[in-house]
């Protein structure tokens, strides 16, 4: 895995050239960062084996809606579809960070929590849940976060409008 | 009668099964079963009792809501509920250009609003592979370590109040009117300042800004020594503080915890050294790591790197380099004002860039930087246009919270509050 330090934010590098594959998964560099796709069965035991390899923590999870999107740079053989569920993986000794990168379609949005391997993960998967309706297979407490229990939709959808629904309370008295 | 849950703690706590596994346990975090429609439960004849701190209480430091399994005054399981903020700000982050950007994201994490605002500007600038003068790099590097100074105050201030030592209360908050003083004079407002943008800062510093800033370095230091001996050495601060809320190295890494928290572990991570963004890797300053990860650790950590903070401002203040403020790219940055009123292409170009913003080409980046509370990252998607595909801002504050039930587990009730404290936790960067 030394072979990815150099990487690591080298802005020289030209863009999308595809580095080195990280365990047989395809690459990409964005920006100078590295990232890397794999498939959704194969993500929860990519990101167990990064982490015996050193990326000991998780430090973000989120989503992506690219519906809509114009298109995305993605390395041949990965499929794009409208979710993409990312993972910010931080490594201590060496200083660096992975990006890995997950396509989830729309009609079965479902992956594998990584709850298992980062228990850090547990609010994260939560929000992605809460805000995209990406469910995460193997999470303790599935539920929604930060928008009331009993809200309807996933907000940080592109086909969930903005300002279009009103202000829901739970036991709030219905508009006269 | 069936043995308490709080035994079943005890017991565990005795044979030695913490660490990383015990964090996945699923006693740690008090998660209501979710019982199918119909069915009713039954009270279970244990004698322990859930009861809800917050989200008014004035001690959770804001609308944070724990709620809590007690075994008498012994706490068994807690879980933090949050949501009573959120404001939707990184769905207001897809419609707003990337110049309004920093006027949302400024709101998040309104205690250290200057780093909420580097983080998303240099996340702009990676996208659009501009690099800022070097003037723009030492005012921002300045501002953000007052801005730490300011914030860890509070923090001192709020942690005080908490633990009984009201007047702390009074002199942090003293202090940091003297820094927000300075802000004012900055950028216009105390707090939410929209002062750091993409390309550099929204104005040079205001005439007599080293009288200023002098001022405060003078006075800091002389007042942290006061508070030191306030605190450091008080019996009392001791007894509350001390073997209270521990938590381990290898615990910070599973639960992704970062800033004071796991430098107070002994592990001394911190981005200005490790992943030097701006040029911190020109400065020199000390990383402050604790021993033991307790209470008193992450206080002592917080009380030092104020410290470290004087010294990066005085550097910043001796170096301060001259020259341009904001990059000179036509393209990112409006025309000087001067120029508007003797050229109409000049008042054409600056109108075009703040009603239509500026295009930045597609590409994704996660940028991070080290704000008062730890790691606050911001991921930024774009799609061609002036406006972010999709902007989120990953929270210290937000993943952090998840240390609180495994900091409070088989600790008193009395400790809880002490231990929100400690976490630091700013809603409105935790709801977004």
């Amino acid at each position: 895995m030394s072979e990815l330090a150099p990487a690591q934010e080298a802005d020289a590098g030209p863009e999308d050239t595809g580095p080195t594959p990280v365990f047989g998964h395809p690459t990409t560099l964005s920006r100078g960062q590295l990232c890397v796709h794999p498939d959704r069965d194969s993500y929860a035991a990519l990101v167990r084996a990064l982490r015996d390899d050193g990326y000991q923590m998780c430090v973000d999870l989120t989503a992506v809606d690219y519906l809509g999107h114009p298109g995305r740079a993605l390395p041949p053989g990965v499929q794009a579809e409208r979710f993409e569920v990312v993972v910010n993986l931080l490594s201590y000794t060496p200083a660096r960070r992975l990006r890995v990168r997950v396509q989830v379609p729309e009609p079965d949005p479902r992956i594998a929590s990584l709850y298992e391997i980062h228990p850090a993960v547990d609010t994260q998967e939560r929000e992605t849940y809460d805000m995209f309706g990406i469910v995460f297979e193997g999470h303790p407490d599935l539920s929604r976060i930060l928008m009331p229990d009993d809200w309807e939709g996933h907000p940080l959808r592109k086909d969930y409008g903005i300002g279009r629904i009103p202000v829901q309370f739970k036991g709030a008295p219905p508009p006269r | 009668m069936s043995a308490p849950p709080a035994t079943d703690l005890n017991e565990e706590l005795r044979v030695g099964t913490c660490g990383v596994d015990a964090l996945r346990s699923p006693a740690a975090v008090l998660r209501l079963p979710h019982l199918p429609e119909g069915v009713e439960q039954q009270p279970t004849a244990d004698h322990t009792m859930i009861i809800n701190m917050g989200p008014q209480h004035p001690s959770t430091h804001g609308v944070l809501r724990v709620m809590m399994e007690l075994d008498g005054e012994t706490v068994v399981a807690t879980k933090p509920v949050i949501g009573y903020l959120h404001t939707g700000m990184e769905k207001t982050g897809e419609e707003l250009t990337y110049i309004q950007g920093p006027t949302n994201v400024t709101r998040m994490d309104y205690i250290s609003p200057f780093h909420n605002e580097l983080v998303f500007a240099l996340a702009t600038e990676k996208l659009l592979g501009i690099e800022v003068p070097p003037r723009a790099m030492w005012i921002r590097m300045m501002l953000c370590e007052l801005n730490r100074m300011s914030s860890h105050c509070v923090w001192m201030a709020t942690n005080g109040m908490d633990l009984g030592a009201v007047s702390m209360m009074i002199y942090g908050f003293r202090e940091r009117e003297l820094i927000l003083a300075f802000f004012e004079k900055c950028s216009g407002l105390r707090m939410n300042h929209n002062y750091i943008r993409p390309g550099g800062v929204a104005a040079d510093l205001p005439d007599g800004w080293r009288d200023d800033v002098k001022h405060i370095l003078e006075v800091i230091p002389k007042r942290l020594a006061e508070y030191d001996q306030l605190l450091t050495g008080q019996p009392i601060f001791h007894e509350r503080t001390q073997g209270v809320g521990v938590i381990t190295a290898e615990e910070c890494l599973a639960l992704g915890i970062t800033g004071p928290i796991l430098r107070s572990t002994g592990l001394a991570w911190d981005l200005r050294r490790e992943m030097p963004y701006l040029a911190y890797d020109d400065l020199d300053f000390d990383v402050i790591a604790g021993t033991y990860g307790d209470t008193f650790d992450r206080f002592a950590v917080r009380l030092n790197e104020i410290r470290e903070s004087v010294k990066i401002v005085q550097q910043c203040m001796d170096r301060m380099p001259k020259g341009d403020y904001r990059v000179q790219d036509k393209k990112v940055t409006p025309p000087p004002r001067a120029r508007i009123d003797e050229s109409m292409e000049a008042l054409i170009h600056h109108f075009k860039i703040f009603t239509e913003g500026f295009k930045v080409p597609e590409g994704e980046v996660y940028v991070a930087v080290e704000s008062p509370r730890g790691e606050l990252g911001c991921y930024l998607v774009a799609d061609g246009t002036a406006k972010p595909y999709r902007m989120h801002i990953r929270g210290p504050s937000f993943v952090n919270l998840q240390a609180l039930p495994h900091m409070m587990r088989g600790g008193l009730l009395a400790d809880a509050v002490a231990i929100i404290s400690t976490v630091d936790p700013i809603m409105g960067e935790v709801d977004r």
